[in-house]
């Protein structure tokens, strides 16, 4: 009799760990970059999807009833943060009808929180400088070293909710980690002839890039972030790029190419479609592809029309 | 038997485990003695020392105040009583006049700094914002005249999370008449079962316009149909509770809503009220069933049902139980919209219809109208939208009566922030039996928010 009940206490002692163990932690993210990483994180133990499309532009994604779907059956989300998703997420947050991914809950995963932000704004911030961001430039996720510290945050908090799986999850971050420490050798080799190549981006997408490989951004062809293209602005622009010698233009996939091609054509700059995303074009399957697509698009450009 | 010794071996073990920590304590009380003592030496010596250093600088500090002739005259700005000199001393980042500025009858040395002792509380500030509307007309309107220029409406709005459950919104509107309840209400977001829980006033989920405010409207005006049979601008915007739930299936998006309301609600332009509760059993009922689907990634189709029932405050001749006439709102309503993902920032459709029809019960007999607006929003560049909408509608109280309009519309978006709008209105009022009065109008509007960053509208 007594060891029944043993073996029942045991049981039932040991029922929730292996309910918890069966079945995949179902993990949204709101990008695709962030997709990637929790996938070379969680392995074979979740299932990850994406919101954003890599072509799309983060900061404008539409709050589709579909996506709420989607986010009610999810276990994580994994957020870009720092304001960038500030204009759809939080509806479909909200009517998703999940506790699990409310702010502030254990499945609630803002991924900028260990990565090097750039551009806080220091002063007064107001919106007159356009569309800023307070909390700092949210297209942090195009550094490696960045890419390092969003799967560790992933990588901890799936620790968290899934403790069974918690060796299982470090090993995948350590073994990323390590691809990711190699191939940014061969990228940064890769960039170090070119050191200090001057650019001009479109919006400010590529603080944290240009920062890692040496690039140095002079311009914008937005005015202001978020103010689309002026005439003055343009031409400002054009004088600067001719007086600094500028002959490269990075162009995220998402905006026009009308005002950059013409700014090309006076200056003679090449204007490269650059994708600032995972599945920014349909080779860029990964976010080590990511890198290895953009690297190798910019030295092409750069061996050929000799930029300095 | 060899359970209960497992079980035995696992208590020994864990007694172990936690063994080291009271082991060590016993080691030898000698020691920690003598350890406590020196600790009590040592903290006497500290506040022997910090002592004549804070009678020094006390010291100090009124010869300061002794020597500063007269005290500094506040100037407007720094009206408030200068803080005693222990937050003085206290408060971190002291501000110092500039170079240069000094003299002139302003202040002299540390300026107060206002705000940082305080600053840990305005983090559970709700999000505010205000968007300002302001509306010109001009032509001539016999029937339903609007004034040349008129700051139509200031909605401030107040929104944050209130606890681990819950989140609150308040939308107050300032308009020309005075201020306005346009929305007060507490989402529940942690209800077992998938439910979506309002609880305050807010606009009600009967077909598509009813549940948007006005600075998410792509017109200057609300259509004929909704102006005439469901309460005007304001609408069914009543104090309720709303459920909603998801209601799953393979196929598409679909939820239903129920609510159920006090049963007051916005008037028509002629004065009639869709719904009016002269008892407390009078409530008012909307429910709405939503499917939306995905055509492609760049296209959608949203449709709607809604039913609605209420007292309409008329009636039926009963001296003892007066006020039972009802109202009856039956709505369709279809939504498409495309929109390229990868060119989503400049060119964008969305094609919407809604179809009403009202069963209102009046004491000379029923009154069978309906009504209906169809319109197209194009977005011809990144910051220019074209628009047009036909009207047609039937009065509430007077079915036979039917007004017809129609719009077409212009829009520029500086930013995000804030919209310039033109709108060429032509309508003809259907007064009364075989009267119509032709309006012919250019209306206008600016529309401007600061504030807190609100979500973009779908």
């Amino acid at each position: 009799m007594k060891r029944y009940l043993a073996l029942f206490i045991t049981a039932l002692l040991l029922t929730p760990v292996a309910a918890r163990a069966q079945g995949k932690l179902n993990v949204m993210t709101t990008t695709e970059d962030l997709a990637s990483i929790a996938r070379e994180i969680g392995g074979d133990h979740i299932t990850v999807e994406g919101i954003a499309k890599g072509y799309q532009d983060p900061h404008f994604v539409e709050a589709k009833p579909s996506f709420i779907l989607k986010l009610q059956k999810a276990d994580v989300l994994v957020v870009v943060g720092r304001e960038l998703e500030i204009g759809w997420l939080p509806p479909l947050i909200q009517q998703s009808r999940n506790s699990k991914i409310q702010p502030g809950s254990a499945g609630y995963i803002d991924a900028s929180l260990q990565a090097t932000i750039l551009e806080v704004p220091t002063g007064q911030v107001t919106r007159a400088m356009g569309d800023v961001h307070p909390l700092g430039n949210p297209h942090y996720w195009m550094d490696p070293e960045n890419g390092k510290r969003i799967g560790k945050e992933i990588a901890d908090k799936l620790s968290e909710l899934r403790q069974n799986d918690k060796a299982y999850f470090a090993q995948r971050l350590a073994d990323f980690t390590t691809r990711l420490d190699a191939a940014e050798k061969r990228w940064l080799a890769q960039l170090a002839p070119y050191k200090g190549t001057k650019v001009v981006t479109y919006h400010r997408s590529f603080p944290n890039f240009a920062e890692r490989f040496g690039l140095d951004i002079i311009g914008y062809v937005e005015p202001k972030p978020g103010i689309p293209p002026s005439p003055q602005h343009t031409l400002d622009l054009i004088n600067d790029m001719k007086r600094q010698n500028v002959k490269v233009m990075l162009i995220e996939p998402y905006f026009d190419l009308k005002t950059p091609n013409a700014i090309g054509r006076d200056t003679g700059a090449q204007v490269l479609v650059m994708p600032p995303s995972v599945g920014g074009v349909k080779e860029i399957t990964d976010y080590f592809k990511l890198f290895d697509y953009d690297i190798n698009l910019l030295v092409e450009a750069i061996k050929k029309t000799g930029a300095k | 038997m060899t359970v209960t010794r497992y079980v035995c071996a696992m208590a020994m073990a864990g007694a172990i485990a936690l063994a080291p920590s009271s082991v060590f304590a016993q080691e030898s009380p000698q020691a920690l003695r003598q350890e406590i003592d020196q600790l009590r030496k040592d903290f006497d010596a500290l506040k022997q020392q910090y002592g004549d250093r804070l009678e020094a600088l006390e010291k100090k500090l009124a010869a300061v105040d002794g020597a500063a002739t007269p005290t500094p005259t506040p100037t407007p700005e720094a009206a408030a009583p200068a803080p005693p000199p222990e937050t003085a001393a206290a408060a971190p980042p002291a501000a110092q006049v500039p170079p240069g500025a000094e003299g002139a009858g302003g202040p002299t040395g540390a300026l107060p700094t206002y705000g940082s002792a305080v600053k840990g509380s305005n983090v559970f500030n709700p999000d505010m914002a205000v968007i300002g509307d302001f509306l010109g007309a001009a032509g001539t309107n016999r029937v339903n005249p609007t004034p040349s220029l008129e700051m139509h409406e200031s909605e401030v709005s107040y929104q944050a999370i209130v606890d681990p459950y819950a989140r609150a919104d308040f939308f107050l509107s300032f308009g020309q008449e005075g201020v306005n309840l346009e929305e007060g209400f507490l989402t529940l977001t942690e209800l077992p079962g998938g439910l979506l829980t309002k609880v305050g006033k807010f606009r009600s989920a009967f077909g598509k316009v009813n549940t948007l405010h006005n600075h998410i409207l792509t017109w200057t005006d609300r259509p004929l149909v909704t102006q005439n049979l469901v309460g005007g601008e304001d609408g069914i915007d009543d104090a309720g509770i709303s459920v909603a739930r998801l209601i799953p299936n393979p196929w598409i998006f679909l939820e239903a809503t129920g609510q159920v309301f006090r049963g007051d609600s916005g008037e028509d332009p002629y004065g009639n009220a869709v719904f009016q509760s002269t008892k407390r059993s009078e409530l008012a009922y909307v429910t709405h069933l939503r499917g939306y689907h995905d055509i492609t990634d760049d296209a959608n189709i949203d449709l709607g049902f809604s039913y609605s029932y209420g007292h309409n405050g008329l009636s039926n001749g009963n001296a003892v139980d007066p006020g039972s006439l009802v109202t009856q709102l039956y709505g369709i309503d279809a939504t498409y919209r495309w929109k390229p993902l990868q060119r989503s920032l400049y060119h964008s459709f969305v094609g919407r219809g809604e179809y009403i029809w009202s069963r209102r019960d009046q004491p000379t007999g029923l009154q069978s109208g309906s009504g209906m607006y169809v319109s197209g929003d194009y977005q011809l560049g990144r910051r220019w939208f074209t628009g047009v909408r036909f009207d047609r509608s039937a009065h509430a109280e007077d079915a036979s009566l039917t007004d017809t309009g129609g719009s077409f519309i212009v829009t520029y978006w500086p930013s995000e922030f804030s919209q310039v709008r033109a709108q060429y209105r032509r309508t003809n009022y259907n007064t009364a039996p075989s009267i119509v009065s032709s309006a012919n109008e250019i209306l206008f509007q600016f529309q401007f928010s600061i504030g807190a960053h609100g979500a973009h509208p779908f």
